[in-house]
């Protein structure tokens, strides 16, 4: 029974954090993007802006709730639900931290909500689910604009799907084992950017397109779709599409650090330091937190400097390019991991480097390839 | 014990339930859907039986694979409900007929087997974790595995065969 209960309260502290997180990335964006195009961005409600997401809250809530004539009611309900929860209920699997010991009752409380064996396949089922949420709403709106959003959502986020489990490959290659906890524990004496920095970078690249975030934020894309899947959508229900939007880039980022950049662990040089984990348990959330806040800066950042991909080349760009490149990724990460159990644990560099090289390849390839088609035309 | 069996008869009323949805629904939209709830169920049934590994394959493979369903039903179908019914002559008899051999077959299953329920060997420790599937793939099944993933290949060479335009024509 008393497990029970630390279950259920740590997932709503987990929920909690998640929604917390979510109130102020929008600050966080809105503020980030205002200094990069030299604004001063929201600075009214509170000190510094703090009390905005508030604000920006009992607005949506008081907005009317419209429902479009001939939508499908049932489903125009679901949909916005069927987009909020997957992206929640994803964060279950990710360690926050060690554990720490309980005063008084002396019992070992764990910072993860849950530690599978198949972890990382858990991650890739609930994307698989996040997809149905926006198509649902672009079909249940009987809106042709909304239609096509929702198309180009899933056509995108499947696409982009396949080079993503790739990456997830590689990291459960190199940590040996499908289980978030070990993958970090893996990365105790180097992260896997460093081994695999082509992968990370593709791994970030995907990410994005799965959220639609900008440069892929093909089904939304105001110019083209008006705001495409969640075009008819007002209220509390645009709310929830926002929410899990914002929730999304911060659970991908979660995923993202502890797959590649050692999880809630210290920089590799810091092992044995006061600075490690082993050492204050308290480090774990706290370098967790930073890193999330980091890999988020550089979402925003994209989005303030680049301009939207086409769609034709978005697709090209994911099928010709991500997916033969992370699958000789995957190949090159096999032939390292075999020559360090053959040869001895130097060679654990053949990594990085031949997976640099691939990169670098790749896009020689994209640019011959740009620059033909610029010639031609 | 009971806890167990309370939640497998409720999660088996959701299965059926979800199943009969999807045969009886008249919009294609809504059967997809049932069927991705029939999936999900199904998916708890192997949690519930220790192999989370499966559960999970189970879901990103066949709830992936709705959604291409789904797609093709919204681009091909349109978003109109299908006719009423234009079944073959000799489809109903037959149907009745197979769901009666069914019935027979699992109402002898349940009653007339000769090996009791406490006899079901218990499964060994490795059983449905990703090593225990990734042993048996890679050493006792590896040739149907190999065979099953070009087959896999020719299917998606052949798709996109079927779809490419020929130029000049």
């Amino acid at each position: 029974m008393e497990l029970w209960i630390e279950w259920i309260i740590k997932a709503f502290v987990l929920a909690f954090a998640i929604l917390t997180g979510f109130a102020y990335l929008t600050l966080y964006e809105r503020r980030a993007l205002a200094r990069i195009q030299v604004r001063i961005g929201p600075n009214r409600a509170g000190p510094q802006g703090l009390l905005q997401p508030i604000a920006d809250a009992v607005k949506l809530i008081f907005k009317e709730e419209f429902t479009p004539a001939r939508a499908d009611k049932f489903l125009f309900v679901l949909a916005p639900i069927m987009t909020v929860v997957p992206a929640m209920i994803i964060a279950a699997v990710i360690p926050l931290g060690t554990q720490f010991t309980l005063p008084f009752v002396d019992h070992p409380i764990t910072l993860y909500v849950a530690d599978i064996n198949v972890g990382v396949l858990y991650l890739t089922a609930i994307a698989s689910i996040a997809v149905y949420g926006i198509v649902l709403a672009g079909w249940s709106s009987n809106n042709k604009y909304a239609m096509l959003g929702g198309m180009r959502a899933s056509a995108q986020m499947i696409s982009y799907e396949i080079s993503l489990g790739l990456c997830f490959v590689i990291a459960i290659m190199l940590g040996n084992s499908m289980s978030l906890l070990d993958i970090v524990g893996a990365q105790k004496n180097m992260w896997f950017v460093v081994i695999q920095p082509v992968g990370a970078l593709i791994f970030m690249v995907t990410t994005l397109a799965e959220v639609n975030r900008a440069p892929f934020d093909m089904p939304e894309a105001e110019q083209e779709l008006t705001a495409g899947y969640h075009s008819e959508y007002s209220g509390m229900k645009f709310a929830l599409f926002f929410m899990a939007e914002y929730e999304k880039m911060i659970v991908i980022s979660m995923i993202a650090v502890t797959l590649y950049f050692g999880g809630f662990r210290e920089f590799w040089f810091l092992q044995g330091t006061v600075f490690s984990v082993d050492h204050f348990w308290w480090l774990g959330p706290i370098y967790l937190l930073l890193k999330v806040v980091v890999l988020l800066f550089f979402m925003i950042w994209i989005r303030a400097t680049w301009p939207r991909i086409r769609y034709d080349r978005l697709m090209a760009f994911g099928w010709k390019v991500l997916l033969p490149l992370s699958l000789a990724l995957v190949f090159l990460t096999a032939v390292g991991i075999v020559l360090v159990q053959q040869l001895g644990s130097v060679y654990i560099w053949f990594i990085p480097i031949s997976s640099l090289i691939a990169g670098l390849i790749a896009v020689l390839l994209v640019n011959l390839s740009l620059r033909r088609k610029v010639a031609r035309a | 014990m009971t806890a167990d069996l309370i939640t497998f008869f409720i999660l088996a009323l959701i299965a059926v339930a979800a199943a009969l949805g999807m045969l009886l629904s008249r919009s294609a939209i809504y059967s997809a859907l049932f069927l991705v709830l029939n999936f999900g169920v199904v998916a708890v049934f192997y949690i519930l039986l220790d192999a989370p590994f499966i559960a999970m394959a189970q879901v990103s493979v066949y709830a992936g694979a709705i959604m291409v369903l789904f797609l093709f039903v919204i681009m091909l179908l349109g978003t109109e409900t299908l006719p009423a019914s234009k079944a073959l002559p000799w489809q109903r008899p037959l149907a009745y007929f197979l769901a009666l051999v069914l019935l027979g077959e699992s109402v002898y299953l349940l009653f007339f087997r000769k090996v009791a329920s406490g006899d079901i060997p218990q499964p060994i420790q490795s059983f449905g974790t990703p090593q225990g599937v990734g042993q048996a793939l890679f050493t006792s099944y590896l040739l149907p595995f190999e065979a099953t993933s070009v087959l896999l290949l020719i299917a998606m060479v052949g798709a996109i065969v079927l779809t490419i335009r020929e130029k000049g024509k």
